[in-house]
């Protein structure tokens, strides 16, 4: 579990998130959404503590980042997943080489202990054997993404961050993804937060779902509540699609 | 925002000290060590050795013609080429030259990393990425450039004696006892130091500028270009320093 408490954070005078309070469960998808530059990614990145907050704190079960040592600090990465948007994968080294990245780096592992691990990873994510040998820039961008799910899950994480997973992906593969994320969450019981602002991705696997906007908290709830919140800057933004507008008037 | 020189300096100590720290796993990165000496070092062995060749050559001539006075024994063409490449060319130069290949490579590739977020998936999985990146680089430019420095004055050297007396300017016995003349071993061990420290900014410099690119494509390629031109400027204040302090 996650719990963030009151956080804020500014840049240059300019409060980008605003007393923001949540807590993220395990074994369920956790979404983040909001406009773009609503402070989304900023959140995300000061709950991975990539920015140091001004205030407030961001608890993993017991443990405060906020008070943490570098060297705690080391120690909690160790136990989070990250698929970046872009995938963020080694551009030099190939598909079975980045998901054995961190098993190389940080475990004791025999190699055929790790050649073990790295198909268990891939089989999950429903990469073929013959990709194995592949460099990152021979795959398509969905497999791009299943190899970072792979590789953030090599070493059996307890909270796992998405960074817009779907961004740049054909609606099809994307819900691929979605299900692929929600069901590894499921499956391993972790603490999933997903920052996205994909409509198809609130309403596939928004179990929990974070509104928020220029900085601050404006609505929490699930999917299924999601169409009568009553929020207006929710319904603003939910709704901003005809389609889904239709769907709301249709029910 | 502006960023002054200081802030630049501030900045590339403060991430020299997050490169020599101890690393997570030796054996990463003794790997990635072996694998930067063959991607700089000895993929950089036909660039030294086709310009040294050339610029033996041409210094043979140039020196022919310039001392061609009958007061002058021909042996002195030999003496100034091997001179020339032992105390600047093989490493001034060469460094310059490095500063190009080596130095645009390890800026571009970092910066690569950075603007696709290899960097950041490096610190969120708890690696040091400064270290990771960097130290290794450093290592292997710095080990492999005394090196290539050797490599350049025997190749320098053997297209002086090409040269000279394909173009009839010296015979390659007058050619062969110049080189031999008045030799003074400190004129090499003076120019490896010197290798040394150019080794150290060709690599850490460029993964400075490449280490803090923000933006795209188009902020890697001018980093690329700024961390060329600043190498350039720091090898030769840094050879103008080394010669008053070393050798005179």
């Amino acid at each position: 579990m996650i719990e963030v408490k009151n956080i804020s954070k500014a840049f240059d005078g300019n409060q980008v998130l605003k007393d923001i309070s949540i807590t993220f469960e395990p074994g369920k998808t956790n979404l983040i959404i909001g406009r773009s530059g609503s402070g989304k990614t900023v959140l995300l990145k000061s709950i991975l503590g990539l920015f140091d907050i001004d205030q407030g704190e961001i608890w993993y079960n017991d443990r405060n980042l906020v008070q943490m040592s570098n060297k705690e600090r080391k120690l909690l990465r160790s136990e989070i997943g990250m698929v970046f948007q872009g995938g963020a994968l080694f551009d030099s080294v190939s598909v079975e080489g980045n998901v054995r990245f961190p098993l190389d780096m940080f475990t004791n592992m025999s190699g055929p202990e790790k050649i073990k691990r790295v198909q268990f990873c891939l089989d999950h994510v429903n990469i073929d054997r013959q990709a194995y040998k592949l460099y990152p820039s021979e795959i398509s961008g969905g497999m791009q993404k299943r190899v970072a799910i792979a590789r953030a899950i090599a070493l059996n994480p307890k909270y796992l961050f998405c960074d817009e997973p779907n961004s740049g992906l054909d609606p099809e593969t994307s819900t691929v993804i979605d299900q692929l994320i929600q069901a590894l969450t499921k499956e391993f019981q972790m603490t999933t937060i997903i920052n996205t602002h994909d409509m198809n991705s609130v309403i596939e696997i928004g179990e929990s779902v974070l509104f928020i906007s220029k900085g601050e908290k404006e609505w929490v709830g699930t999917n299924r509540e999601i169409l009568d919140s009553g929020n207006q800057k929710l319904d603003d933004f939910i709704f901003a699609n005809k389609l889904y507008a239709q769907m709301k008037k249709g029910k | 925002m502006r960023m002054g020189f200081f802030f630049h300096i501030g900045r590339y100590f403060s991430m020299l000290s997050k490169v020599f720290t101890r690393p997570e796993k030796a054996k990463m990165y003794v790997r990635q060590l072996f694998l930067e000496i063959d991607n700089l070092g000895v993929n950089s062995v036909w660039i030294v050795i086709i310009i040294s060749i050339f610029i033996g050559g041409i210094m043979t001539i140039q020196f022919a013609h310039a001392l061609a006075n009958p007061l002058y024994p021909n042996e002195l063409v030999g003496l100034g080429t091997r001179d020339t490449l032992l105390l600047e060319f093989s490493s001034t130069m060469l460094a310059l030259i490095m500063a190009g290949k080596i130095g645009s490579n390890i800026t571009s590739e970092i910066g690569t990393m950075r603007v696709t977020e290899q960097i950041d998936s490096l610190e969120i999985m708890g690696v040091n990425s400064a270290s990771y990146l960097i130290f290794p680089k450093i290592v292997a430019v710095v080990f492999i450039f005394p090196f290539l420095y050797i490599m350049s004055v025997f190749f320098g050297l053997l297209g002086g004696m090409l040269t000279g007396p394909l173009v009839g300017v010296v015979t390659i016995p007058e050619y062969i006892d110049g080189i031999q003349w008045l030799f003074y071993p400190y004129y090499v061990t003076f120019s490896i130091i010197k290798c040394l420290v150019f080794g150290f900014l060709v690599s850490s410099v460029p993964a400075y500028f490449g280490y803090y690119v923000q933006g795209g494509a188009l902020e890697v390629g001018k980093a690329s270009t700024k961390a060329v031109v600043n190498t350039n400027i720091l090898i030769l204040f840094f050879d103008l320093l080394l010669t008053r302090l070393l050798l005179t």
